[in-house]
């Protein structure tokens, strides 16, 4: 079968690092990412299904593995060569259309008893990730034996299937998993009624963030930060009260909040801070704009990166991560799939062989006034 | 003749038709120039030459305050020991450029004091009338008052700034007839005597706007600094059809029957703007001889190569030569019916009929922004709030017509200055520039804005309405035109504050042709020096 591999070679490796840092999605021409023909994954066992996929997001994960700025946190849970892809709408042998939710749990390793957290539901934080029978992988996308989105066919656990109800499109579809994400985001971030939110960051998770905190929970103001004129549009019809753009969040924090200043740094802020970016300055942003003994909730992948620390200790803030879901964001994201209109934010699609071309403009989305970039499979030839 | 007046040497204003031998027309563009090309037909509206000043100022300005006009009082027969006199001042507005020393407020309260001084008087307090501008520093106070009268009051606390945000600090007097509140400065209210020293430079300064607007707080002046009020100024220079100056001269009659009392002396400048190393700016361009034509071309080659910030120190360290040309003193409302006739007299230009588009090149100054950056809202305002309104009778410009402005309209501001600019450039202007709908959604909210009044109080920041108020003032101009154009700006900031950005005149006309229609009339408005169109 088609798919796109990425395979550990060191040199196409340190190229794609280089090219990546010219420019964000150079990495997809030089580096470990090519386009071949591979067999079909096997199916690991009972329970397991082959999936087509119909349509495979472009993440923002996908995009640090493809430019070589991962971290090397991921080493040992990631197995080579794979075929990348976890945002995926696919379909089953008998033509239901199904979401993948991509988390290798013990349930798709076949581990009894499951760890503490699969047990308690908390499924994102498999204890497990590199064991049991499947190869290392933190989800399907970064694991050898799965397959991936980005080719034409992938396996699945049935735990990981979850249906697409007939009235929702293959378009809205694609955005369901990045939208559990954000369902995630909001349960964890301890949101109360009233409260100002900051969601910093207005590509795909930011986006979805807002349209979950509208869906999920009941704050006074959600401030957006966003770079870009059709980020700011979406931002604001997805529920933000206030747009700000980057350089204008402390501002924005203050006036809403009436808050006074020490210098750049808020006395008071906002009660919630979600980042959806991960940079330096959006995390520095984010202590600068929180108030005392408020929460920041980091929903961007940060990577190795440098921050004063000095606010967070000096406000007592509460620095969470949020990765993945548990298994009942899904239902919760397929409403808002549905309610938001989400198929609006798949701005292209792409088939397999114009790869490179579309890791760009997913690398550019913002600046090209796109939001999601997804390959397009449903009229790849099958061998 | 009276000393206080002074006669007409310069020649009046003058309505120039453009012809093929007429040279470029010299645009204000911020701290710049550009020589622009204006089409054949097209009218130049100059300002009449200064005024000659008063021989005398001195000796006018006692005779002023010992031939008062109106009811009032020769000012001695007012001054007793033991009483309380309060002296109030206009701010850092007024006059624009700020003028060489010594300083028309200096002159007149080194008068009063004086006559204080001889009566007796000891509790005397100078007051700031800033309303809700922003604070003066010590270097522009000590400008305005002179080293004598700085040193001898402010070290004891004795020369103080309004604050319209201390509820301690002010007075509730009652309501207007309309239910219009009336606060004003605690200590001038309950002052024996206010002396209110007012330098005029247009025709909407002084009379009861001295004491009703700069002596208030916000709870008083929302009464009349909002849209509505200044949609009925038509123009807020012609005391006649401005709702401004009637909402005013309402409030000074809650401040009169309060008992309290006003002796208001409004002085007036002749137009005599710029030294003598910018005398082209003074001039008629087909009048420049070989100095004049030098002098524009070493300022402008100089200007090309010149940082931003260092321009604006260049711009903002000019010193106007303006000379008084009254003095009046006494009863307010008396008084400033001489005042505005000498206004008048100055500025006054007779137009025949109004033109489809109406061009203006806008300086680097405006009342709300000496010694700091005219930001984008200043531009707006300084075009659409004040030049637009240089009027009589009728607009420059047609109803539906458009006007074209040349500055450079950065994407800046004076970050201690105007604090409340930047977030009503940021979150306002990107949302709305409707005034009604501004008014209706935001303004209580950067009004009551406990940042802003921190910095109002205790920096030197404008209040945090203040960037409302200078929309609001644009609102006339924004219900009359069918469009707005700016040339040579920041296209980011033009399109912000909702108008159309152009690189050149030419691209700015034939764009507006597209509102107004093919071969439109075009006016001029060769500004500063300041002039007041009488359109006809």
């Amino acid at each position: 079968m088609r798919a796109l591999l990425f395979e550990r070679k060191i040199a196409k490796y340190a190229a794609a690092a280089v090219a990546g840092r010219l420019a964000p999605g150079r990495g997809a021409k030089v580096g470990p990412l090519h386009l071949a023909d591979i067999d079909e994954p096997e199916l690991p066992g009972p329970g397991w299904h082959r999936v087509r996929p119909r349509l495979a997001g472009i993440c923002g994960s996908d995009l640090a593995t493809v430019d070589g700025r991962s971290s090397r946190y991921f080493e040992p849970i990631v197995s080579f060569p794979f075929v990348p892809g976890h945002e995926v709408v696919g379909e089953l042998d008998d033509g239901r259309r199904v979401v993948i939710e991509p988390v290798l749990t013990c349930a798709t390793r076949g581990i009894d008893p499951a760890c503490d957290m699969c047990a308690s539901g908390n499924t994102g934080n498999c204890e497990r990730i590199a064991y049991g029978h499947l190869e290392p992988g933190l989800q399907t996308g970064f694991c050898r034996d799965t397959g991936g989105g980005w080719g034409l066919t992938l396996v699945a656990h049935e735990s990981q299937l979850h249906a697409v109800p007939d009235a929702l499109t293959d378009e809205a579809a694609v955005l369901v998993e990045p939208t559990a994400c954000a369902v995630h985001a909001v349960q964890t971030s301890g949101v109360a009624e009233g409260d100002v939110v900051v969601v910093l960051g207005a590509g795909t998770l930011g986006l979805l963030t807002i349209a979950a905190l509208r869906k999920l929970s009941l704050p006074g103001t959600v401030i957006a930060v966003a770079k870009h004129p059709e980020q700011r549009a979406l931002a604001r019809s997805l529920g933000a009260d206030v747009v700000a753009e980057p350089g204008e969040v402390r501002r924005a924090v203050r006036r809403t909040t009436r808050s006074l200043a020490n210098g750049d740094v808020l006395t008071g802020g906002a009660d919630v801070v979600i980042d959806c970016v991960g940079s330096s300055d959006s995390i520095t942003d984010s202590f600068a704009v929180t108030r005392p003994k408020g929460r920041v909730s980091l929903v961007g992948m940060a990577g190795s990166t440098t921050v004063d620390l000095t606010p967070l200790w000096h406000k007592e803030l509460q620095l969470a991560g949020t990765y993945a879901y548990r298994h009942e964001a899904f239902p919760l994201a397929f409403e808002i799939a549905a309610e938001a209109n989400l198929e609006r934010l798949l701005s292209a699609t792409y088939p397999l062989d114009r790869y490179a071309e579309a890791i760009q403009h997913a690398a550019e989305a913002g600046r090209r006034g796109a939001v999601k970039i997804a390959f397009d499979l449903r009229t790849e030839r099958r061998r | 003749m009276a000393p206080n007046n002074s006669v007409r040497h310069g020649r009046p204003g003058f309505v120039l038709e453009v012809d093929r031998s007429t040279p470029p027309t010299l645009f204000w563009h911020g701290e710049g120039f550009r020589l622009e090309k204006l089409p054949v037909g097209s009218r130049v509206i100059y300002a009449p030459e200064p005024v000659t000043a008063l021989k005398d100022p001195d000796g006018a300005i006692r005779h002023a305050l010992l031939n008062p006009l109106g009811d009032s009082k020769p000012l001695p027969d007012l001054l007793t020991p033991g009483m309380k006199l309060t002296i109030c001042f206009d701010d850092i507005s007024l006059p624009l450029p700020p003028m060489q020393k010594p300083d028309i407020r200096q002159m007149v309260i080194e008068a009063v004091l004086d006559l204080a001084a001889e009566a007796g008087v000891d509790d005397v307090v100078l007051l700031a009338a800033l309303a809700l501008h922003r604070r003066m520093t010590d270097a522009e106070l000590r400008h305005a008052l002179g080293d004598r009268v700085f040193d001898a009051f402010a070290p004891s606390g004795l020369l103080q700034q309004h604050d319209a945000e201390d509820p301690s600090k002010l007075m509730h007097l009652g309501a207007t007839e309309a239910g219009e509140d009336v606060e004003i400065n605690r200590r001038a209210a309950e002052s024996d005597l206010i002396v209110y020293v007012n330098i005029n430079l247009v025709a909407m300064d002084g009379g009861w706007k001295s004491t009703a607007t700069g002596l208030s707080s916000y709870k008083s002046l929302r009464h009349h600094h909002n849209v509505k009020t200044m949609q009925h100024s038509r123009s807020f220079m012609d005391q006649h059809r401005s709702e401004l100056h009637s909402s005013n001269w309402r409030m000074g009659k809650v401040i009169k029957d309060a008992g309290i009392k006003v002796f208001q002396i409004e002085t007036t400048l002749n137009n005599d703007t710029f030294p003598d190393s910018f005398d082209f700016l003074q001039k008629r361009e087909w009048e420049w001889g070989p100095r004049d034509r030098a002098s524009f071309l070493a300022v402008s080659k100089t200007l090309d190569r010149t940082p931003d910030r260092l321009k604006r120190g260049i711009f903002h360290g000019i010193k106007a030569p303006h000379r008084m040309t009254s003095v009046q003193a006494g009863e307010v409302e008396a008084v400033h019916a001489v005042t505005t006739e000498n206004v008048y007299r100055q500025q006054l230009v007779q137009v025949e009929g109004q033109t489809d588009v109406l061009t203006m090149g806008l300086p680097y100054i405006s009342p709300y922004n000496v010694n700091s950056i005219m930001n984008p809202i200043l531009v707006a305002c300084l075009g659409l709030g004040y030049f637009f309104n240089l009027y009589r009778n009728k607009p420059l410009v047609r109803e539906g017509g458009v006007v074209i402005m040349s500055h450079p309209t950065p994407w800046a501001f004076h970050p201690v200055h105007h604090p409340s600019y930047i977030d009503f450039f940021e979150q306002v202007l990107s949302e709305t520039t409707d005034p009604l709908e501004m008014e209706s959604k935001f303004e209580e909210q950067f009004a009551t804005d406990p940042w802003y009044i921190h910095l109002y109080r205790t920096s030197y920041a404008y209040h945090g309405v203040h960037p409302f108020y200078m929309w609001y003032w644009c609102a006339h101009a924004l219900q009359h035109l069918g469009g707005v154009i700016i040339v040579g700006g920041d296209p980011r900031s033009v399109r912000r504050l909702g108008f159309k950005p152009a690189s050149t005149l030419r691209d700015a006309l034939e764009m507006a042709e597209d509102v107004v229609g093919r071969d439109p009339s075009i006016t001029h408005l060769h500004n500063p020096p300041l002039f007041l169109a009488d359109v006809r």
